[in-house]
């Protein structure tokens, strides 16, 4: 049994989060590289080069590469041989984002949904807890900014629409986009599962490197197509045309009902600025 | 590349294509959402504004917390299309103009021709360089918004693209 306080999980956080809002993940920053070498001049052009110049810019003057320094999104899988001490394992991570947040002169963007008070810390964070096996603890910080979780969506498609109804669901989601989600955008895919898991395998997806691939070739078969077909939508970047409009697509998969295939797509701009960690 | 300096006469809007890069100077206010409520609550009741609308431009933005030595935090466009129910709004009632990013809705296309007036997009995701682009920020209304707040900026050379122009086209 390994004891680990509560704090040593929290000084993580805090450490991840002003780090990944004020840097692109390098796959991100590849991904970006890229799309600027895949374009002819114009607008899209201009928009992918001004982009790797702000990110220069921020990573040098440590200020936030988007001012949407997003909603804290943390995924903890803690090992079942392990022993919390300290503080509630919630309360730390919010203490931490808070901190974090407060220090890096991060945008608080947390509010009510009915009386849109915001908060003015930037909590609650969103906590996603999973126990597995062994004695070690992963640590994924994700900020995730809402012009583009504005623009995902979920389907409960009918099993008979299958691989081609998921597919279509993916470049559909990107389409009806536009140019709102800053796009070239990343795109996280549930497939499977129940409603609510299915939305949480979306953003898990979002979790991965961009341009890596499911380990299961049929569904990374999905991930190929779809892009592919996404980035013959020609929204390009920042809705003014051209040959990226997105820089991945990830989909993660659970079991699901006999009755039901639901999808989910959860839409991330091209600010990946994911961190990951094991304690 | 065209050097814009805010405000910008209507010969000068005519002038400008989608599709157009520019470089914005001069003054513009943020106002996103919750601001744009209140504002547009308030014409609706006949009440002054918090600044003064006629010529001037909205942008989209709402900047992060200013770190010291710095006249703002990050601060790049949030989405237009939120806008998009109160924009015609306030174009009628004189507003210049907007800076955002992403489409906007065939009412605001209308709104713009009929008053002769545009909307620029700005690189979405670029906060760093558009904060450091600001001068000065200042607190004008709404302070209880926070980062929503309503603020008067000084700019200086913000890159932009012309995305809906006063005759009707758009680069979307």
């Amino acid at each position: 049994m390994r004891v680990i306080d509560t704090k040593e999980i929290a000084d993580k956080v805090y450490e991840m989060a002003l780090e990944a809002c004020v840097s692109l993940t390098p796959d991100c920053k590849a991904a970006l590289n890229k799309a600027v070498e895949n374009e002819r001049d114009g607008a899209a052009k201009f928009a992918l080069e001004t982009l790797i110049e702000n990110c220069r810019t921020a990573e040098n003057d440590k200020l936030p590469v988007c001012q949407d320094t997003g909603m804290a999104v943390v995924l903890l899988e803690i090992g079942q041989d392990i022993q919390l001490t300290g503080a509630p394992l919630d309360d730390a991570i919010n203490g931490a984002v808070r901190a974090a947040y407060s220090d890096g002169y991060f945008r608080k963007s947390v509010c009510d949904p009915i009386t849109r008070k915001n908060t003015g810390d930037n909590t609650p964070a969103v906590i996603h807890t999973h126990i597995c096996g062994g004695e070690q603890i992963s640590l994924t910080f994700l900020p995730k900014g809402f012009g583009s979780e504005n623009m995902s969506a979920m389907y409960m498609l009918k099993p008979a629409q299958g691989v081609d109804g998921i597919i279509d669901a993916i470049v559909q989601t990107v389409a009806n986009a536009g140019s709102r989600p800053c796009p070239p955008v990343y795109v996280g895919v549930g497939i499977g599962g129940t409603f609510d898991t299915c939305a949480f395998l979306a953003k898990k997806a979002l979790a991965r490197e961009v341009g890596s691939h499911s380990d299961r070739e049929d569904i990374a078969e999905i991930e190929r197509i779809a892009l592919e077909r996404i980035n013959a939508l020609d929204i390009g970047c920042q809705g003014f045309h051209g040959n990226t409009t997105a820089i991945g697509v990830s989909c993660e998969w659970a079991y699901t009902h006999i009755a039901g295939l639901p999808v989910a797509v959860n839409i991330q701009c091209h600010c990946v600025r994911c961190r990951r960690a094991v304690i | 590349m065209i050097k814009l300096t805010l405000p910008i006469d209507k010969q000068q809007v005519e002038k400008l294509r989608a599709g157009d890069s520019v470089l914005v100077s001069g003054t513009i206010y943020t106002a996103r959402d919750c601001a744009h409520k209140r504002l547009v609550e308030m014409l609706c009741r006949g009440e002054e504004l918090p600044f003064e609308i006629k010529d001037a431009f909205i942008y989209y933005a709402g900047p992060c917390p200013a770190k010291p030595g710095y006249a703002s935090g990050s601060c790049g466009p949030t989405t237009s299309a939120r806008m998009d129910v109160y924009a015609p709004v306030l174009l009628d009632a004189g507003l210049g103009g907007m800076i955002g990013k992403g489409e906007m809705c065939e009412d605001v296309r209308q709104a713009l021709m009929r008053n002769n007036c545009v909307y620029f997009a700005a690189i979405g995701g670029a906060g760093a360089l558009y904060g450091k682009a600001i001068k000065s920020s200042e607190l004008v209304a709404f302070p209880e918004l926070l980062s929503e707040a309503v603020r008067r900026l000084e700019v200086i050379d913000f890159p932009a693209v012309v995305a809906m122009d006063s005759k009707g086209n758009s680069i979307y």
